[in-house]
Order: structure tokens, then C-alpha cells, then sequence
């Protein structure tokens, strides 16, 4: 299947992203109302006009401050790192001319994982450097080495991915090594749920920094969408067609390397949604990135709150990791791109 | 537009690829580029196109210094044909040419009658026309190959390169490109393979040789049995053909 995307391709994106923002805003509310202790939606409503200034509903204060406090930036963070992480696959998969290719595969996060590892078990920083500082900076260590032996960012595509299997290589050995050696079964055990993603610790200082840093990366990235599609045939067809090749390649790279960085040291590394989640939005609105990014987003974002609820609905009294969920979701569906991928004849 | 190269060398590492070449392609001309493989024909024609940058020398397009001219500003000028390309990404034909509009285009502005119109005519012109909505994917070999000459043409060029253009495709559709890129009111070089097919389109060809130019010239003075034999290693007879302003060239086995 194949979309001539010229005809008719901007209303459907525009019909598209109006269903999406929708079923974004169910999604947002059943996260907001679902939890170990369910609140139901009036109440939630309720509880978020009052906050806002429009009601001056009596709501149980503690259940206000439960909608509010904890789970409305909750599942607004979870809504905003889907949408970053799809976002970041999407560029990646053009860039480097590779469907399988997803936000991590620059390794960022593990270099992130080394960086929170060395706050979490060495105590390096202890008191002034949080933990999603050491991964902030982990991650972007883990692109600089990337971008270095790479050589730039002039070199192709399969050598940027070698790069980065390299890069991943080094910083989870650097991980494991730190971990075996220095850390005890407890700080272990904190660094694998730390690792697999949690939306827990997440507050509206969290969701600002976070909604900044996706809506200035996915405006810069729509800026040089038209570049990105020039990238279909390769780097030098795209410098052929008149892209500064080696420009936009660093520009993105910096951006997805940015935004990464941001959600792993935020919520750990979840993985799969930026690889599972273009090639969807690739299906339903053609592979053009000004309609492919924005329609990535907001399915990335309503994947990740609906991968929210369903982690802490599938085992009562306990919060499976989102990584895990994502996951579950994400093999199979790999699994069916390798499946399609297999060369025609 | 004319092309002006000056005493162009490159190379990778210590080994040069090209060494000093100079020539000039005056406008409206169709230039073909000849020589064994390995000869330096694509690395030329990258360096003419600025998809390469020389270790010395220059190249003007219309008597400017294309490594002064923006990327973007020299596309809508200049379109350059690889010898194949490949994606993974399910594109339409008119996908394809559409991005030959890539340079005409800033970076938000919709798709204009204008655009349209050359897309249209580009298809039109490599006889794709009524295949536009058909998955590039599905193509065969020299339909790619015409699809992508049709996103050259949707530049809208003045000056068009061409690596070995007529690769896959049947004789026919070798002849109808050859003729549509001699017709075109465009400057071209053309890296080609057939002699023959350089001879019958070719204003003046280029004999390339371990990234020396060898010979330059009508395909009457270039194509000669000496040449043939030092620089291609075949033994052959140029005969005349009646009626046919251009030399025919006849392989012998030995």
C-alpha cells in the first residue's frame, strides 16, 4: 500500500491529528482516574477546573490533590517523553536510512544508565548532582563519543550505527562493571527499575521542562522536514537535491541526542516506542515527514499513556516497569517489520 | 549554461582518482563521458556537479565558482542522476519527482501551481506519466531509472549530469533517453558505457584514462582505432554508416 500524498494528504493529517488529540485526551483522563485507589472521571474533571481556577467544586482534598499532584502530570509526562521518543525514531530512521533504527540506537541510553549508575552506586556529585543530571550528562558523553567515531557527522549511515553499537557496548560494560564491583543488591535493583522506565517520580517541574524541550525539538525538526524526505535515496542525493547534508545530519542528531537525553534522565530508558511507533503513523499517513512527524507524536504519546495505565493495571499493589510493557507491545510488532523487511523479489 | 573545469584533482588517501583535468562544455551541449571502468568518469562528474570538493582546481558553472554558490541556490541550477538508487521507504512515483522541487522550496511553503506543472511535465516527458501513483517499490529497474531522470528534469535544470543513465534499461528506452537529454535545451555530461550510443547522441566525448582526459573531442576524432585499442583494450573497425552523421564502431572478437 502506497499513498499519492499530495491529494487530499493534508486533511487527512489535519482529520488525523484532531482524532488523535481525542483519544489523547480519554487516554489522559482514564490515567488520571485509574490507579490503585480509582477516582471516577467527574471528580477528576472536577478536581482539574477547580485547580485551574474555573470551578470551586468541593472536592476531597485529598483526592484533588492525588488527580492533580500526582497523576495528571504523571500521565502529561508519560503523554509528552512518547511523543519525544517517537519523534526522535522517526528522524533517526530517515537519517540513517534504517527501519530499525530507534532512539537509542546512538547509544544514549546507556550512556544515560552509566551516568545515573555512577549518581545511584558511587555517589559521585551526592547532594548536588541528582541522578537525571548524571544521566543527562552520561547520555550526552555516550553522543559525543558517538559523534567522534563517526567522525563527524560526515560519514554514512552504517558507520554512525556502528558507532553507536559501539558506544552502547562500552557504557553498559562500564555499567555492569561499576555495578558488580561497587554496589549492593539493593542499589542494583534500583539501577534495573531505574533503567526499565518509571513514570513514579515525575511532577509538573518535570512536565515544564519536558514540554519545552519537545515543542522546540519537534519545531526545529518540522523546519527541516522537507530535508528530511530529500534523505529517501541517501546522503548524496539529498546533497544533490540541495540539502547541506552535513549540516541538517548534525542539527537532528544534536536534537534527538537533546530530547533522549531529557526523557531517559527523566523516566529511564524506554525503549521500543520510537521504533514501533513511526512505522504506524507510517501507515496511516504516508511517509512524508511534515505529516509524518506530528502524526508520530501524538500516537507515541497516546501509546505511552495507555503503556502507563496498563503497568499498573496488570499486577495489583506493584508497578511493573514501563520498559516492560513497551516492550511486550513492541517485539511482536518488530518482529512483523523484520517479517516485512525481508527483500522482495 | 556553460561548465568550465579547471585543472581538477582528487582523490581518497594517496591515490588520485583525478589528476588535473581540465574541460569545457559550452551551453546547450551534450558532452559523454567515456573510459574503462575505474577510468574516474563518476568521481568527475561528482566533482563537476559539486558533490564532491576537489583537492585543487575549480569548477565554474556559467563562469561562476560553484564553491561559492550555496547548496541549495547551485540544485536549482544543476541536477545530478545517480547510477542507481535504492530505499526502504514506500514512495509513490510522484513522491519521487515531487522531490525535485526540494531545492525550489523553503522550508514551510506549500505546494505550488508551479510545482505541480513541472512535476507533470517531467513525468510526461520520460513517458511516466500515467504511473504516478504507482508504489516505486513495484518499479522495474529502468522505470527507477526514468523516474529519477524525471525528478532531474522537475529541478527544472540548466545544467544536468548524468552517471551512466542507461544502465537496465531496454534499447529502446536507452535511445529515448539519450535523444530526450540531446533535445533538452540543457547543458549535460553524460558518463556512458556504449560507445555506440555516445557516438550517435554525443556532441563532443571526453576519453577518459586512469583519470586523465585521454582525448576530447567530435566522436569522429575521439573514437579512433588507436584509442580504442590503447584506452579500452579492444580491437575494433569505425566504419561509416550511409545517411548517419556519426561513426559506428564494430568489435572484433579478437
Amino acid at each position: 500500500m502506497a499513498y499519492d500524498t499530495s491529494e487530499g494528504g493534508a486533511a487527512r493529517l489535519v482529520l488525523f491529528l484532531c482524532l488523535s488529540l481525542i483519544v489523547l485526551i480519554f487516554a489522559v483522563a482514564a490515567a488520571t482516574a485509574i490507579g490503585d485507589y480509582n477516582i471516577p472521571l467527574r471528580t477528576v474533571f472536577l478536581s482539574v477546573t477547580n485547580e485551574v481556577g474555573l470551578t470551586s467544586a468541593g472536592i476531597a482534598p485529598i483526592e484533588q490533590s492525588v488527580v492533580w499532584n500526582l497523576r495528571l502530570s504523571r500521565a502529561l509526562v508519560a503523554a509528552l517523553a512518547g511523543a519525544g521518543l517517537a519523534i526522535c525514531g522517526a528522524i533517526l530512521q530517515a537519517l540513517l536510512r534504517n527501519t530499525l533504527a530507534e532512539p537509542f540506537v546512538l547509544g544514549v541510553s546507556a550512556g544515560a544508565s552509566t551516568g545515573a549508575v555512577c549518581v545511584i552506586v558511587l555517589g559521585i556529585g551526592a547532594g548536588g548532582l541528582s541522578l537525571s543530571l548524571g544521566a543527562f550528562g552520561g547520555a550526552f558523553a555516550a553522543f559525543a563519543l558517538v559523534a567522534l567515531l563517526s567522525n563527524g557527522a560526515t560519514s554514512g549511515p552504517n558507520h554512525t550505527i556502528l558507532a553507536g553499537v559501539a558506544a552502547s557496548q562500552l557504557f553498559n560494560a562500564l555499567t555492569s562493571y561499576i555495578v558488580t564491583t561497587s554496589g549492593n543488591a539493593q542499589q542494583a535493583r534500583d539501577v534495573m527499575f531505574w533503567l526499565l522506565g518509571s513514570f513514579g517520580g515525575v511532577r509538573w517541574p518535570d512536565f515544564q521542562l519536558l514540554l519545552g524541550v519537545v515543542i522546540a525539538c519537534l519545531a526545529i525538526c518540522i523546519w527541516m522536514a522537507r530535508s528530511l524526505d530529500a534523505f529517501t535515496f541517501g546522503d548524496e542525493d539529498a546533497a544533490a537535491l540541495g540539502v547541506p547534508v552535513a549540516r541538517i545530519r548534525l542539527v537532528l542528531f544534536a536534537v534527538t541526542a537533546l530530547l533522549t537525553a531529557t526523557i531517559v534522565s527523566m523516566v529511564g530508558a524506554i525503549g521500543f516506542v520510537g521504533l514501533v511507533v513511526p512505522h504506524a503513523a507510517r501507515y496511516l499517513v504516508g511517509p512524508l515527514h511534515m505529516r509524518l512527524l506530528p502524526a508520530s507524536a501524538m500516537i507515541g504519546a497516546v501509546f505511552m499513556v495507555i503503556a502507563d495505565i496498563t503497568s499498573r493495571l496488570i499486577a495489583t499493589q506493584q508497578t511493573v516497569p514501563i520498559g516492560v510493557v513497551t516492550a511486550l507491545v513492541g517485539v511482536p510488532f518488530f518482529a512483523i517489520i523484520l517479517y516485512r523487511a525481508r527483500p522482495q523479489t | 549554461m556553460s561548465v568550465v573545469a579547471k585543472n581538477l584533482i582528487w582523490g581518497v588517501k594517496r591515490r588520485t582518482i583525478v589528476s588535473d583535468v581540465s574541460l569545457m562544455v559550452a551551453p546547450g551541449e551534450t558532452v559523454g563521458l567515456i573510459g574503462p571502468n575505474g577510468s574516474g568518469k563518476s568521481s568527475l562528474l561528482r566533482l563537476l556537479a559539486g558533490l564532491k570538493r576537489p583537492m585543487s582546481g575549480q569548477v565554474e558553472i556559467n563562469g561562476q565558482d560553484i564553491a561559492q554558490v550555496p547548496r541549495k541556490a547551485l540544485s536549482r541550477q544543476v541536477a545530478f542522476v545517480q547510477q542507481s538508487v535504492a530505499t526502504d521507504t514506500n514512495v509513490t512515483v510522484a513522491d519521487v519527482v515531487r522531490l525535485g522541487r526540494t531545492p525550489h522550496r523553503s522550508a514551510l511553503a506549500g505546494w505550488s501551481e508551479g510545482d505541480e506543472a513541472a512535476v507533470a511535465h517531467a513525468l510526461d516527458r520520460v513517458d511516466m506519466a500515467s504511473r504516478r501513483k504507482q508504489a516505486w517499490q513495484t518499479l522495474s529497474g529502468g522505470e527507477r531509472q526514468r523516474v529519477h531522470i524525471a525528478r532531474a528534469l522537475a529541478q527544472t535544470p540548466q545544467v544536468m549530469f548524468l552517471d551512466e543513465p542507461t544502465n537496465h534499461l531496454d534499447i529502446h528506452h536507452q535511445i529515448e533517453i539519450l535523444r530526450m537529454v540531446r533535445d533538452l535545451d540543457l547543458t549535460s555530461v553524460v558518463a556512458l558505457h556504449d560507445l555506440n550510443l555516445a557516438a550517435m547522441f554525443c556532441n563532443r566525448i571526453v576519453v577518459l584514462e586512469a583519470g586523465a582526459v585521454r582525448a576530447c573531442g567530435t566522436p569522429e576524432e575521439v573514437l579512433t582505432q588507436k584509442t580504442l585499442r590503447e584506452v579500452f583494450r579492444v580491437t575494433a573497425q569505425i566504419v561509416g554508416m550511409p545517411g548517419a552523421d556519426h561513426p559506428h564502431i564494430r568489435f572484433s572478437p579478437e
